[in-house]
């Protein structure tokens, strides 16, 4: 079967991503000594940053997938971006669940209007965005020049966005600035950003796959009604 | 130069059916005193806290009713294939972009015209010491609002639930518009001890260059059929 020896590549990274991923969490949750400040609490950055990181990453894809397809026309960029961009929405939702698990005990409040989060939220909307006018869209082509242009206004907007935010947050409060780390902790972190972008690499080859089945689908109801 | 004298047509246009219909115009005015009415319901008859936040209740009334004109931006063109009339005569198609966003640009400002002086009589605010530079913001926030509005228009104009994707796409996208309006509104209002008026107005003119630029350049291919 052709299918199941293109997805053994796949199959192997998934498994190297797996293990990855279960040694970062071994290490971040019972080897590295805990923060002195913040105690255990601070165990989630080993998983919140690296999915932040995941998020960007996925929506810097999105962008660059997103100018690809406008100067080629190649579904295939389309397609990479719209994977990109599934995985970029979930790890972003994950992104502010995490981070308001650690403002609770931190900060005493599951949200405030900090530029970081605030930002991370008006992103999540932008990406919504991008989702939705690729399910309101019928035609595959039509699709993908939609979805790039929102893709690139998208991006081009965050660091707007980040700015404003920064602005309208100091007038009133200095922004929260990160500490010096110690190394244990910066390697833990890396170690654990290793495995979410290999847990990224391993979903985008699933999604690619995904959607290159769901293009062929869609071409075959269209010819045979 | 023949691109100008072009958008100037669309402008002419599309004033002289609102003049000769005020369709547009009368609904608009009405929907947006009734949401500064709806605000003040809600919030209570205290006039200082009317007066502290009427910054944010009228650019949320502007908002709102800008959603209004904006989705029929190319309504005229809809009928009998006018959309494809204007995209086939000869020379640039952005002088269509240019055309809508001017006539939405004149339509929004003369509501605003009428909706100031609205709140200043509703909150009871000194407005017109402060004329000109409430003006000089309301024309910043207008355009960068129309800028995006008019380009997301575009997009939308031949999507199924497109009421409800232009607000989806619009307002994440205009975050930094109505942050930079309302702040630099409130603080005319009620007064300007930090001088933080000029960061405003610079985020506003920031805003808005770079969404013009990005908006005419890839406009064409959001027109494309």
């Amino acid at each position: 079967m052709s299918v199941s020896a293109k997805s053994k590549p796949a199959a192997l990274l998934g498994l190297v991503a797996l293990a990855v991923l279960l040694a970062g969490s071994v290490v971040g949750l019972f080897v590295v000594p805990a923060d002195a400040a913040q105690g255990d609490v601070q165990r989630l950055m080993y998983v919140h940053v690296p999915a932040a990181w995941l998020a960007f990453l996925s929506f810097f894809v999105v962008f660059l997938m997103s100018v690809l397809y406008l100067i080629q026309r190649d579904l295939r960029w389309d397609r990479v971006a719209a994977s990109s961009a599934e995985i970029g929405v979930v790890f972003t939702v994950l992104t502010l669940a995490l981070g308001s698990m650690w403002g609770k005990p931190t900060w005493g409040v599951w949200w405030t209007w900090d530029p970081r989060l605030t930002t991370t939220a008006i992103m999540l909307a932008i990406y919504v965005g991008y989702l939705a006018i690729r399910s309101f869209a019928d035609d595959p082509e039509k699709r993908a020049r939609w979805a790039a242009i929102v893709g690139i206004i998208g991006f081009a907007n965050v660091p707007i966005v980040y700015l404003s935010v920064i602005w309208w947050r100091t007038l009133h409060q200095p922004p929260s600035s990160p500490r010096s780390v110690a190394p244990e902790i910066l390697w833990t972190l890396m170690l654990n950003l290793a495995a979410f972008t290999l847990v990224y690499i391993y979903l985008m080859m699933r999604r690619i796959r995904l959607a290159r089945l769901e293009g062929k689908l869609e071409e075959r109801v269209a010819y045979h009604g | 130069m023949d691109v100008l004298r072009r958008a100037w047509a669309i402008v002419w246009k599309d004033l002289l059916i609102e003049a000769r219909t005020k369709q547009s115009f009368n609904a608009m005015v009405f929907f947006a005193a009734l949401v500064l009415f709806i605000f003040s319901f809600a919030l209570g008859p205290d006039t200082e806290l009317l007066r502290r936040v009427s910054g944010g209740l009228l650019w949320v009334g502007i908002a709102f009713t800008g959603i209004l004109s904006l989705s029929r931006t190319y309504q005229s063109e809809e009928t009998s294939g006018g959309i494809e009339g204007l995209r086939m005569y000869p020379g640039d198609v952005r002088a269509i972009f240019l055309g809508k966003l001017l006539g939405n640009v004149v339509l929004l400002l003369s509501v605003e015209a009428v909706l100031f002086p609205a709140a200043a009589i509703l909150f009871q605010i000194e407005m017109w010491p402060h004329a000109l530079e409430l003006a000089g913001i309301a024309l910043l926030g207008t355009v960068g609002f129309s800028i995006v509005g008019t380009f997301y228009a575009a997009l939308t104009v031949n999507l199924r639930a497109r009421e409800v994707m232009l607000p989806l796409l619009l307002f994440p996208a205009l975050v930094p518009v109505l942050l930079g309006a309302v702040n630099a509104t409130t603080l005319v209002v009620v007064g300007d001890v930090m001088q933080d008026t000029g960061i405003w107005l610079r985020l506003l003119s920031a805003f808005d260059v770079i969404f013009f630029v990005i908006c005419i350049w890839i406009f064409p291919i959001a027109l494309e059929e």
